[in-house]
């Protein structure tokens, strides 16, 4: 019986670990050891990377997908305009996010759960209808362009659509539910004994914020930030449907070289550059993660 | 004090409007009469014109039949696969491969979905080379790859839950004597069942949403609804989409009221219970 018991707990672990073996690290190897091949004619379209030299058996290495990536400026920009609008995205769900979590957290135990819920409800129905309800609201002839021009403030349409503004309101509008949702998990446990021993110590409303809840709910912070800046800078269907046609995101540069020209190898350097950058914030977001999920401080 | 009380409470309402204002323009111009979708036709609306568009259009509802099915098996087999990953990071202490389990199982939350999509997808042309099989990408391609997403989701929901509960009443059982399989499924499953509830469903709408990654896994002749929907809405605003995204917008508010409903019921019944024993120990 022992025996078994140790196999049971054993299979436990092994099942899923197994499982995400072979569908989550297995694949990320393939895609770093095809980065590193040259693009062919042939099925699959890349080269081997055991080849024969001479009768003998030889390793493979190319860097020319690397190499093309940094001497091409599209690719250069497309990265670093994808981490800008992660960060400026980033930072307003957190400038809209943070009053909203604060405002459940200290509502009435009555009305939180139906506020929770009106922040969940959107994030239920399809990401893709949300993202598409802003090109009817922000086109030429759009909800928004009509209204402005039936009252008079604009002579002619605003320029709405296709813009980094664009970009921005369908990033922030689709992620904020995953800002306030961390924050408000912390804020909720804030002990509200600390702020009244502020106000009783002589620290006005802002200054107890400043130096007692703002620095409690860091962790809030971060984690927030994370689920919103990660996903960001890959982001394909929000600047797909949304976006500048003149400026790409890195996500949809990576499913153009793999989709449009067929270049696997260059589509997959695209992949592990990327990885690259936002392995550090990965990282981070796990160990936040975990500190959550263990209850550890 | 109360000056930001109200301040946070404006940004709040001011929020709500923001997240709920295109839901609901969607909702009004569904029922307009014009193709223009953003211009009202006063003359001939509310109409219901654009569901019967949508209620006769075969490749939307192939597609919905494709996506139901898919999210179904892919939400199932990933509440188990998610269970038994929350079960273990929860439960078992520190084993071997402990760390490799928690790292791999929290990453596909963050990751990038063009980066998923990829890599799922050249893994499988691998497999296909070197075992025969896949044979090529259709709907069983999707599904593994939905599970694979999904049950990171149900494994942080699970695991949270029984991070809630201290093992005693499993180590009472084991004391009792009841072996380890009795004692997950007549304590550890009832008090992870909410949990593996709500996983089930934050699975099946994930897989149900999904298109980036699908989009790399899916074949031809396997277009799941949001493949259809993103070819058709790619090039302008189609109003039969309003009517769909209504049909959508209305179900998953009544999934919640309901849902919401049965919890506060369960809640209510859990407080009841607590107290009789309280009193019963008195």
């Amino acid at each position: 019986m022992r025996l078994s018991q140790a196999m049971g707990r054993r299979l436990i672990a092994a099942v899923p670990t197994l499982w995400l073996l072979l569908l989550f690290l297995i694949p990320f190897i393939i895609v770093f050891r095809i980065s590193f091949s040259e693009v062919r004619l042939a099925i699959p379209p890349y080269t081997p990377l055991l080849g024969w030299h001479h009768g003998a058996p030889q390793i493979e290495v190319h860097w020319s997908a690397y190499s093309f990536l940094f001497t091409d400026p599209m690719y250069v920009s497309s990265y670093l305009y994808s981490l800008k609008v992660a960060a400026v995205s980033t930072l307003c769900c957190l400038l809209i996010g943070y009053p909203m979590a604060y405002a459940i957290a200290r509502s009435g135990p009555a009305t939180r759960p139906l506020l929770l819920m009106l922040i969940v409800l959107p994030f239920w129905t399809s990401f893709l209808l949300r993202v598409y309800a802003w090109i009817g609201l922000l086109k030429n002839n759009g909800v928004i362009n009509n209204a402005l021009l039936s009252l008079g403030v604009i002579d002619h349409p605003l320029a709405l659509m296709q813009t980094d503004f664009a970009v921005y309101i369908g990033i922030v509008y689709s992620y904020l539910p995953f800002m306030i949702l961390p924050l408000y998990a912390n804020l909720e446990k804030h002990d509200l004994a600390l702020l009244e021993a502020a106000a009783d110590l002589g620290a006005r409303p802002w200054r107890a914020f400043l130096s007692v809840t703002l620095p409690q709910s860091l962790p809030g912070i971060a984690a927030g930030s994370l689920l919103v800046f990660i996903p960001a800078v890959g982001e394909y269907v929000i600047p797909t449907l949304l976006g500048r046609p003149d400026q790409l995101m890195i996500g949809r540069v990576l499913s153009d070289e793999f989709f449009e020209n067929r270049d696997w190898p260059v589509a997959s350097a695209v992949a592990i550059l990327i990885l690259l950058l936002l392995i550090v914030p990965i990282m981070v977001f796990q160990r936040v993660e975990r500190r959550q999920l263990e209850g550890l401080p | 004090m109360k000056p930001r009380g109200l301040l946070t409470r404006v940004a709040l309402t001011l929020g709500l409007v923001f997240l709920y204002v295109p839901i609901l323009s969607m909702i009004v111009f569904s029922f307009n009469n014009s193709r223009l979708v953003t211009v009202w036709d006063a003359a001939h609306s509310p109409t219901l014109k654009w569901y019967g568009v949508l209620v006769h259009n075969e490749q939307i509802l192939t597609a919905a039949w494709l996506s139901i099915r898919i999210a179904v098996t892919a939400a199932s087999a990933a509440v188990v696969l998610g269970t038994l990953a929350g079960v273990a990071l929860a439960r078992l202490g520190a084993f071997r491969g402990r760390l490799l389990l928690a790292g791999m199982v929290t990453a596909p939350i963050v990751m990038p979905e063009v980066i998923t999509g990829l890599s799922l997808l050249l893994m499988f042309v691998a497999l296909g080379q070197l075992i025969g099989w896949p044979k090529g990408t259709g709907a069983v391609t999707i599904a593994l790859a939905h599970i694979t997403f999904c049950m990171a989701y149900v494994t942080v929901v699970v695991q949270s839950r029984l991070a809630g509960f201290d093992e005693s009443l499993e180590e009472a059982a084991m004391d009792l004597g009841a072996r380890p399989l009795k004692v997950f499924f007549r304590i550890t499953l009832p008090l992870i069942l909410p949990a593996i509830a709500s996983g089930w469903l934050l699975a099946f709408t994930l897989s149900w949403d999904d298109l980036v990654i699908t989009q790399f896994v899916a074949g031809p002749g396997s277009s799941t609804l949001p493949m259809v929907v993103f070819s058709k809405v790619r090039f302008g605003v189609t109003p039969d989409v309003n009517a769909l995204a209504t049909i959508l917008v209305l179900l998953v508010a009544t999934g919640i009221a309901i849902s919401t409903v049965w919890m506060r019921y369960q809640q209510r019944r859990r407080e009841r219970d607590l107290q009789l024993a309280a009193a019963a120990n008195l």
